[in-house]
């Protein structure tokens, strides 16, 4: 079990780890776990398999429909699990009922009662479980502690400001001690400017109580601010699980390029001669692996992608480089983002399985942005392109060299 | 984006100030009703003939509500009417303002904070808990997943002795073809723990006796759902007289109020066995047979009482007629003979009390009363009449329009939605003359009671101890009305 104070140590990773105590080990394992409607062909979550770390905050996230909430609901128990199983620490909860799952879902957005003390607002739950009073008093206080509302414990909800309130809220799943926080779209309630403050408040709670956390969004923005890791899901199938860097700068497929990163990385289909794609006037070099990773099914095209960030602007007709007409210039300040679009003959592909369009966002300074309907001449950064299989999406260059890039989320 | 209203083709709501934030609508345009406790802006607002109810929420959360309204409503699962989404709301000075859910008001309907104001009967929490667990069985039945079952997301309405409790907020909720046993749990397990909490807050505030055990009535929905789970859905296996057990089951299944639509009839293996299973049951087995004999639409209980009495008119007319009647004739004549009069007789400032058919049960209620104490059977007629001037005034106003107190006891936590100032103008009680369901009742030639002159039977009606505001402005009838000599009209 957790204790407020003196357990926490500053992680190699720049986070907040907390030590483990006496506690069980929260792991959560998805083991090949599906769930088929009845009357459906497809699954609405197709042989998930996932390790989530004890104490990790984990994040689920993809379009709607992609089978996230049911993930999040399989491990809750409210879907049942059709084929294989879910784990919590060492215990096989697939056929157990969501109660005695030991697991929490958190709502942002509790009722409070008005005439209770914050105290019983948190505590009053446990006593249906019988829990003894002073152990209830402990907890409350402890969970208090964590929340900074101690002074607050003997006031009516009347007294808090609206940020106290949602704590009260989440205090009353804390004092439950779950070994596991299920976090379903939680913000969705919320105007934009008190989602982001709630974020992070979110995501540092987590890291003090360092229990276990599964939280599910469509926001890949929410994603990549809040989680250790994330776990991109499409049509029910997981696409990639990895630390948000990992995701940025190694997608696994073509989806979770297009999909991680705002604004979107940059993705179009090119035919290759002579270890080259080429784009447009210019010859973009592929790399051995990449090439060696092209099958013959591609029928030589490679997809490529490479970031708004990604790319210098050159001097017109430089060797390598490609003409970007530019059609809108967003200009934010600290950045700048010139939407473009790439000449027709760079694009003349017969309808090309991923990214047909042609559309190009570059990142520009924004003390130096070019003139909407001019040309812009760019190369692609070295080792910053990835490279991914015309036929089936999936990445066949390695990793890119993660020196430039940055998350603008 | 311009205001954009989605929904219900009602050109008026057009009308409403969707430029001003909910929370400081114009006081005329409120109705002040009470409320249960929300995490968003609620107000009931004055709308033509009726009254609406409109909550602030944002666009995604309010369109995915009204659709699932929608849907239930076609399922005719028991809830709220949903009216319209409004999104795109600015303020004059271009300030983007929340999209807003619109739902119709249920007339003569109650939140549980209310029920508990008006003098709480020993039994009234249990039925209450009671409705809850068959609004809870009814919903998962049709496939809906509630996710914060509490008596603060229903609304409740007098069905007879009982109460029927409306699902309100679908917010949390979800459709699904079919329910797995998780997901029933689960709404049973946040039903449980929320019904604690309300009821120590309750208890909290004084407006619930210290004795009662929070916990115990807790625990009452979960058994009480069981039961009638079980008794809807279970399987049983039959190995003697097959077409009696059906009959039976059938039968077993209408006393709770469902209509059994399909059933599974296997046999076992060995072949010397029957398995029976009711596939699909539907609620308001009473309240659809009234509906198809008289086209009166009231609740289900409200339905029993008035179908046991039309059955004891048919009875009773036998003897007279020597024959029994045909049913839908006898439903006819007792509809017009009987229940038509009956509620008729309730003068026009006094309908937003109680709805008719409630009133007809009361009557009958109050009728039974009067017989114990003369000590004979009390006609009709008299019993109305008595009860129209001694019992009625004494009922608060239901229908719409509730007073100061109830509303500064169910308003919503001022900062639980970032609002302020709850503090609202207490209407005329009898201002709102909202003739919602009292429509279908043929207008009376006069305000007042009819007056039978005829006399047979004198009946002086046990007097009530408390006397109300309501009452006393009742005294202007009595006066006219004096004593009330009825004689038995036949």
């Amino acid at each position: 079990m957790w204790t407020p104070q003196g357990t926490l140590h500053y992680g190699s990773s720049g986070t907040y780890l907390p030590v483990k105590g006496p506690r069980n080990m929260a792991t959560v394992t998805f083991d090949n776990a599906s769930r088929i409607y009845p009357g459906t062909e497809r699954p609405a979550v197709d042989s998930l398999q996932l390790d989530i770390a004890d104490g990790e905050f984990l994040v689920l996230v993809g379009p709607s429909g992609c089978g996230k909430s049911t993930s999040l609901r399989m491990l809750a128990g409210l879907e049942d699990v059709d084929k294989g199983s879910i784990w919590v620490g060492d215990r096989d909860v697939t056929h157990v009922q969501p109660k005695d799952r030991d697991i929490a879902m958190v709502f942002q957005s509790y009722a409070l009662y008005p005439h209770m003390t914050v105290a019983d607002n948190m505590g009053f739950a446990l006593k249906i479980a019988k829990t003894d009073k002073a152990e209830i008093r402990k907890r409350v206080e402890d969970a208090a502690k964590i929340l900074d509302l101690t002074e607050y414990l003997d006031r009516k909800p009347k007294a808090l400001s609206g940020g106290q309130r949602q704590r009260v809220a989440m205090g009353r799943a804390i004092v439950r001690q779950p070994q596991v926080f299920l976090m379903d779209e939680p913000l969705s309630n919320l105007d934009a400017k008190l989602r982001v403050q709630t974020r992070t408040q979110i995501a540092a709670l987590q890291r003090r109580l360092g229990t276990t956390t599964v939280y599910v969004t469509h926001d890949q923005v929410e994603a990549l601010t809040m989680g250790d890791r994330i776990a991109v899901l499409k049509d029910g199938v997981l696409q990639q699980v990895g630390t948000p860097r990992d995701m940025y700068d190694a997608p696994a497929n073509v989806f979770v390029a297009g999909f991680i990163g705002s604004p979107a990385m940059n993705i179009s289909t090119f035919k290759v001669e002579d270890g080259k794609a080429i784009v447009g006037p210019a010859r973009v070099p592929l790399k051995r692996e990449t090439l060696d990773n092209m099958s013959a099914d591609d029928n030589s095209e490679v997809v490529l992608g490479w970031r708004p960030e990604s790319m210098d602007r050159v001097a017109p007709n430089s060797e390598g480089a490609l003409p970007i007409e530019v059609v809108v210039v967003e200009e934010l300040g600290s950045d700048a983002f010139v939407y473009g679009q790439l000449p027709t003959l760079a694009t003349t592909l017969a309808d090309p399985k991923f990214g047909g369009t042609g559309e190009v966002i570059v990142r520009v300074d924004p003390r130096d942005v070019p003139e909407k309907g001019s040309t812009m001449w760019v190369t692609i950064r070295e080792g910053e392109q990835h490279a991914f299989s015309a036929t089936t999406g999936k990445r066949i260059s390695p990793s890119a060299a993660s020196t430039a890039a940055t998350p603008t989320a | 984006m311009p205001l954009l209203i989605t929904g219900a083709a009602d050109a008026g709501l057009m009308e409403l100030p969707w430029d001003v934030p909910l929370s400081a609508w114009p006081e005329e345009r409120i109705a002040a009703l009470p409320r249960g406790l929300s995490r968003h802006v609620v107000r009931f607002v004055r709308h033509g003939d009726g009254v609406l109810a409109v909550k602030e929420t944002n666009p995604e959360i309010a369109h995915r509500e009204f659709h699932m309204l929608r849907e239930l409503e076609r399922m005719e699962a028991p809830c709220v009417k949903a009216v319209a989404v409004v999104t795109g709301r600015q303020s004059p000075s271009g300030e983007e303002l929340p999209a807003a859910l619109v739902t119709e008001h249920l007339a003569y309907s109650l939140p549980y904070r209310a029920i508990f104001s008006s003098a709480l009967r020993t039994g009234t929490l249990t039925r209450l808990i009671d409705a809850l667990s068959i609004l809870v069985v009814r919903l998962h039945l049709a496939g809906f997943y509630w996710g914060d079952v509490s008596l603060s997301n229903a609304l409740f309405r007098r069905d007879a002795s009982a109460f029927s409790a409306y699902l309100v907020d679908a917010e949390t909720g979800d459709l699904h073809p079919k329910l797995t046993d998780g997901q029933r749990e689960y709404d049973l397990d946040t039903a449980t723990t929320n019904i604690v909490g309300e009821l120590l807050d309750l208890q909290e505030s004084e407006d619930l006796d210290e004795t009662v055990d929070p916990f115990d009535i807790g625990t009452r929905l979960e058994s009480r759902y069981r039961e009638l789970w079980t008794a809807l859905t279970s399987t049983e296996t039959i190995t003697s007289n097959v077409p009696f057990q059906v009959a039976e089951r059938v039968r077993a299944l209408n006393a709770l109020g469902f209509d059994l639509g399909e059933i599974d009839m296997q046999q076992t293996e060995d072949g010397t066995a029957v398995t029976l299973r009711p596939k699909v049951v539907d609620a308001g087995f009473h309240s659809r047979r009234l509906m198809r004999l008289t086209g009166l639409d009231v609740q289900e209980n409200q339905a029993r009482r008035l179908l046991n009495d039309m059955e004891e008119y048919r009875v009773v007319h036998e003897s007279a007629r020597g024959h029994k009647a045909d049913e839908t004739f006898a439903a006819h004549e007792w509809l017009t003979h009987v229940f038509e009069p009956t509620v008729r007789a309730v003068p026009r400032k006094l309908r937003g009390k109680l709805e008719p058919a409630q009133v007809f049960h009361e009557v009958l209620d109050h009728r039974w009363y009067l017989a114990q104490a003369a000590g004979k059977d009390v006609p009709m007629p008299v019993a109305t009449g008595s009860y129209v001037k001694n019992v009625l005034p004494t009922k608060a106003d239901e229908q719409a329009v509730l007073g100061l107190s109830i509303t500064e006891m169910t308003a919503e936590l001022p900062a639980l939605t970032a609002e302020f100032g709850t503090s609202y103008a207490v209407s005329d009680p009898y201002a709102n003359d909202n003739t919602h369901a009292w429509g279908g009742v043929p207008e009376p030639e006069v305000e007042e009671p009819p007056t039978v002159t005829r006399v047979s039977t004198r009946v002086t009606a046990p007097k009530r101890q408390a006397r109300t505001a309501a009452e006393r402005a009742a005294e202007s009838l009595e006066d006219e009305a004096g004593t009330l000599d009825i004689a038995d009209g036949e």
